[in-house]
């Protein structure tokens, strides 16, 4: 019974957390963008504007719902949750601070401890594709139907980059694990732990310092994955109506929104986890309180999640966006190939390292 | 090559540098901006400085009218209680604001400067009867200040209808010799007054 109570509650909090984060994250896109441009911003709802995206959401919520008439209802109802409800399920394997003991009980700050958590990030982010696809084709209009094509093709294409980029972070884990292997590599939490100590007693123990290549093509990847400037021609807002979701309206249009930017959360979140330490990082546990420097871990994790959202924001505001041409050329022709390069080149040395050379 | 590949990167310095700059943005219904001085906005009908009507009814503005949005019907004045110092006066006169396209040709038509254009432009309505602006709503009042067919709405501030600039006072001189020297008009109703207008008659300053 307890275990069930508090797994209520984790995905309860998880849940609250992706949207309250959303709500500040879409505040500070605007914000961040227009000071980019030399503008103020949203400034009138609250405090700095700050209360902006509960208005949008709120009148999104009581706008009217448009139907087509040749929509498929069942897909067309079904689409905007099938892409929430990965982006949700994403965040409840992600580990966003140090686990803590209330008495006995050791409580972790996720919601589940996969072994195999890599694996889940990349399987639920494939089905989001899903939601894309068949929201184009049952909203029985042709726009959509080839925003949803285009769409799907460009997912499919970053996503082979996106899981090439992973392997070497797990092929070094298990190099600081003393040479472990198993699926326990890939659980979230052992990641983080193995990113503990530091290199050479100064440098963090970040993977991303060591896996810089892994790491670019990581970003590059996850923004075309969460479909965001400049791989936004899913959507193209400023060229076409509105790609896949074009048939959508009221709170269904709310949902695509809302599931985009929890998936850019979610991409910076696993990011920090694979290259930056996660939840690492000075605690300061014999001067501060206990409860103090049981929620700094906290702290850290979501300080370096949001310098990589805004990184998110400034390649926005800063890079035009792709033609599909140059979107799939560069997909295939650069990204894949270099992924595949350095996951070779550093398999190699890295078995080299461990096992010596075949000849010697 | 590296220097191709650096080069699109550079951008990432100009949009992290511009946070910083000055912002452009006029902050609307708190901070105004200056308008030019011939700015065109919503119109008005004037009155000479007795109270009476400036429009004769002549139509002049409806024929020009590009967009042909000026309805106006004339009618003789009452001799015991006249409305304009003409014969006759304007009846009726409606302008659609919908179809107006402020090229400002109904003031330069107007042989009486009776209607002529202020700086006001906060004009937007809920429902398109309303921007039909009928006389009521045209006429300035016996102070010269302009009237709003909304003039109660929260939306409309009164600071700035009050304070309109245009052409309110004008007393049309028309190159009438017995006008020379007078003021002829005030570019804004609180803004003081114009210097008179150097008639025909007058020698010019370098004597010519």
């Amino acid at each position: 019974m307890d275990t069930f109570i508090e797994a209520a509650i984790k995905v309860v909090a998880v849940f609250a957390l992706l949207v309250l984060n959303t709500l500040l994250l879409v505040w500070a896109e605007r914000k961040i963008v227009a000071d980019m441009q030399n503008r103020i911003g949203p400034n009138r709802a609250g405090p700095f504007g700050i209360l902006i995206t509960l208005a949008d959401g709120l009148k999104l919520f009581l706008k009217e719902h448009i139907t087509p008439r040749r929509a498929e209802l069942g897909t067309y109802l079904a689409a905007p949750a099938m892409a929430l409800l990965p982006a949700l399920l994403i965040f409840l394997v992600i580990p966003i601070g140090r686990p803590f003991h209330i008495g006995d009980r050791l409580i972790t700050m996720q919601a589940t401890d996969l072994n195999v958590a890599v694996l889940f990030v990349l399987a639920i982010s494939s089905i989001a594709v899903y939601a894309i696809v068949l929201a184009g084709w049952s909203s029985g209009s042709k726009y959509p139907l080839l925003a949803g094509v285009r769409a799907t093709a460009q997912a499919i294409s970053y996503e082979t980059a996106m899981a090439l980029a992973i392997v070497p972070v797990i092929v070094f884990a298990s190099t600081q694990a003393g040479g472990e292997a198993g699926t326990g590599l890939m659980s979230l939490s052992r990641i983080v732990e193995l990113q503990s100590g530091s290199f050479g007693g100064f440098l963090p123990a970040w993977f991303g310092i060591a896996l810089i290549p892994s790491f670019a093509i990581f970003a590059i990847a996850g923004i075309a994955e969460t479909n965001r400037a400049p791989f936004d021609l899913v959507e193209a807002e400023q060229e076409l109506v509105g790609g896949f979701h074009t048939e959508y309206s009221s709170i269904r249009f709310a949902l695509f929104f809302l599931a985009e930017y929890i998936n850019m959360f979610n991409i910076s979140a696993i990011a920090v986890i694979l290259f930056f330490g996660g939840w690492n990082g000075p605690t300061f546990d014999s001067v501060l309180p206990a409860f103090v420097s049981g929620l700094l871990p906290v702290a850290w994790f979501m300080i370096k999640t949001w310098v990589l959202l805004f990184g998110f924001i400034w390649i926005r505001a800063t890079l035009p966006r792709l033609r599909y041409d140059q979107l799939m050329q560069f997909g295939w022709k650069r990204l894949i190939p270099a992924a595949l390069v350095w996951l070779v080149l550093f398999v190699v040395v890295t078995g080299f390292k461990s096992f010596g050379a075949p000849w010697s | 090559m590296f220097d191709d590949f650096l080069k699109p990167l550079a951008g990432f310095k100009v949009t992290f540098s511009q946070m910083f700059k000055r912002r452009v943005t006029t902050q609307y219904p708190e901070q105004k901006r200056v308008k030019p001085q011939r700015f065109h906005g919503r119109h008005v009908l004037n009155r000479y400085p007795d109270g009476m009507e400036k429009c004769i009814g002549c139509e002049l503005c409806a024929g020009v009218c590009p967009a042909r949005c000026i309805y106006v019907r004339g009618e003789d004045n009452d001799p015991e209680e006249p409305v304009s110092p003409g014969e006759r006066f304007g009846f009726v006169y409606d302008i659609n604001m919908l179809r107006c396209i402020f090229c400002g040709l109904c003031v330069e038509a107007c042989p009486t400067e009776a209607i002529t254009m202020t700086q006001l432009f906060e004009i937007s309505v809920t429902n398109r009867g309303d921007a039909i602006y009928d006389k009521k709503a045209l006429l300035v009042g016996e102070d010269g200040t302009p009237n709003h067919p909304l003039g109660d709405s929260p939306f409309i501030a009164i600071e700035e209808l009050q304070a309109a600039d245009g052409w309110m006072r004008a007393t049309a001189s028309a190159g009438r010799s017995a006008y020379e020297g007078v003021v002829a008009w005030t570019p804004s109703a609180g803004a003081g007054l114009r210097p008179a207008e150097i008639g025909q008659s007058t020698p010019s300053e370098d004597g010519a």
